[in-house]
């Protein structure tokens, strides 16, 4: 489904990703793990169109999306739930979800996409004429994801969605989107540095370190191998 | 709140039977081209709002659009006989193509580029309009005097500018009431916020800041004409200076920049004391005007940064948290 071929990108002359390839195939989840800084966040902005590579090829569905800009590549299918959460906190739950269904023009489709979106997060049905800066954390990250689904994606990427969540929220947040991919067969992309917790959901896994894939494999593999038990584990 | 909807709807019909009415009860001139002024800044203000506010890119270069405005059918009326109603419509043309060409540039960048690129439009465009003969140069048109009729854009009496002016605001309301509750508001205000996150989800921030300031600047450009016709006298000085373009950008922003009713206010509050106080306390080269128009700016900027529709807002809570006690006491 997503294939990235040797993709560089680079901030004002100093490079952020070398030649990382990567795949994702229809219905898996991939995480893709590392410290920070070793350029998670760069290569999602990448394939979503908020940078411009410098070299390589992103596919999609066999289409190139290297130099399309994000709105078209939204319409795709491939949506981006951001670090942070970057909420549209003075708008309410309600206009945040209707914002994430840009690429939607269908009112009927909206409606039954923003039903979707509050069975999966009933909390934010509750919520829905709140302020999103008056959420909590659990609740803004959940609005987050629910505004990506929003797009109708075909492809979820996630950068770190356990950012600032306490323990508890962590999980539940990381169950949500296990459940997302089994029971509504949503390809998920995931990057987090919570290692343990997103290999344990995962399929595969790559490790990301300098900018630089150095290890790829099943997800339990990789959560078992020496590398990640001692950089990421500390075990 | 199904009780609010209708109050809301009640004191919105009772204040415009009241501007219906004005006229039948004021006669006086003076006071007639104060409101009429008033609602021209009205326009003014809201429509500096859709970009200014809702879109969130600071404009200083208003009175382009303005200027362009008056100079485009007055130039049509004087030159070539074309009625200025549809000057007004050729100067909407002309204003649009003029923010497609200011936006293309700018609209990419983030930042302050877009403030410093107006107030430079407005700039050349008046040191342009001084030095340009064939239009008057600075020394400006007076425009030739018709018999009083519609058709002619030219009254006798103050009474048809006063509503022309309301019709203007009421038109510009109207745009201002679709956009606040289309997508195109969503998504604007979307873009202010956090114009990466909107660009993530799939929305286009050019295309949207681009359909912000053209409206902007085609309503702009029609009170432009309209006042070339209230005025019948033009200038570069009068309709494209970089005074014009703050005041049309402080009537918002002191009533409250991105909200519905703030320009609304801004314009009954600060037109009327600009207004005033150049009457009764200028002149003479005291300009005791300006030292209180400059206080009454500072005052909000210090103490009442949201403008004055946040402080109606807070009131309101305030007040409707105390009903609350009340009756939970009683309960």
């Amino acid at each position: 489904m997503l294939v990235v071929d040797k993709l560089s990108v680079s901030y004002d002359e100093a490079p952020a990703l070398r030649d990382v390839s990567l795949e994702v195939t229809q219905g898996e989840l991939v995480a893709i793990i590392g410290a920070n800084g070793a350029g998670k966040s760069t290569l999602l902005k990448a394939i979503a169109g908020l940078l411009h590579p410098d070299a390589g090829s992103i596919r999609f569905d066999g289409q190139e999306l290297a130099g399309r800009p994000p709105y078209e590549i939204v319409g795709m299918g491939l949506a981006l739930t951001p670090e942070g959460r970057r909420l549209f906190s003075r708008m309410s739950v309600y206009e945040n979800l209707l914002v994430g269904a840009t690429p939607n023009r269908d009112q009927e489709a909206r409606q039954a996409l923003m039903k979707e979106v509050f069975d999966l997060f009933p909390r934010l049905k509750e919520r829905q004429k709140q302020k999103a800066g008056t959420l909590s954390g659990g609740e803004q990250q959940m609005l987050a994801i629910g505004r990506s689904l929003m797009s109708q994606p075909r492809l979820l990427m996630l950068d770190e969605p356990s950012l600032g969540l306490m323990p508890l929220l962590v999980d539940q947040i990381l169950e949500t989107l296990q459940r997302l991919n089994q029971e509504r067969g949503m390809t998920i992309l995931l990057v987090e540095q919570n290692v343990r917790e997103a290999l344990e959901i995962a399929h595969r896994g790559y490790v990301l370190q300098s900018g630089r894939i150095v290890a790829a494999d099943d997800a339990n593999t990789l959560l078992h191998s020496d590398l990640v038990r001692r950089a990421y584990l500390g075990i | 709140m199904a009780r609010r909807i209708p109050r809301q709807a009640w004191a919105l019909g009772l204040f415009l039977l009241i501007l219906l009415l004005i006229p039948l009860a004021i006669t006086n001139r003076y006071w007639m081209n104060l409101l009429i002024t008033t609602f021209m800044f009205v326009s003014l203000g809201q429509a500096w709002n859709w970009v200014g506010g809702y879109a969130g890119q600071i404009s200083f270069g208003h009175a382009a659009f303005f200027g362009l405005g008056a100079y485009t059918s007055t130039l049509l009326l004087t030159k070539f006989g074309v009625n200025p109603w549809l000057g007004m419509l050729a100067a909407g043309v002309v204003a649009i193509a003029v923010a497609f060409l200011i936006g293309w540039p700018v609209f990419r960048l983030q930042g302050h580029y877009f403030a410093i690129a107006t107030i430079a439009l407005g700039e050349i465009l008046r040191i342009g309009f001084d030095n340009w003969e064939w239009a008057g140069g600075a020394s400006g048109i007076e425009l030739p005097i018709m018999e009083s009729s519609f058709l002619h854009f030219q009254f006798f009496s103050k009474v048809p500018y006063y509503f022309i002016a309301l019709a203007l605001a009421l038109i510009t309301y109207g745009i201002t009431w679709w956009m606040t509750n289309s997508k195109v508001g969503y998504y604007l205000r979307a873009i202010r916020e956090d114009q990466d996150a909107a660009r993530a989800l799939g929305v286009n921030p050019t295309k949207y800041k681009y359909i912000a300031l053209m409206l902007s600047a085609m309503i702009t450009a029609f009170v432009g004409t309209f006042y070339a016709q209230y005025i019948l006298f033009i200038d570069p000085a009068s309709t494209m200076a970089l005074d014009l373009s703050i005041l049309i950008s402080l009537v918002a922003v002191l009533g409250g920049a991105g909200s519905f009713l703030g320009p609304l206010l801004g314009a009954f509050l600060l037109i009327p004391i600009n207004e005033l106080t150049r009457s009764f306390l200028g002149g003479g080269g005291r300009a005791y005007n300006l030292i209180i128009y400059g206080a009454l700016i500072m005052a909000i900027a210090i103490w009442q940064p949201g403008g004055l529709w946040e402080l109606l807002e807070r009131w309101r809570k305030r007040r409707r948290g105390r009903k609350q006690e009340v009756t939970h006491e009683a309960a």
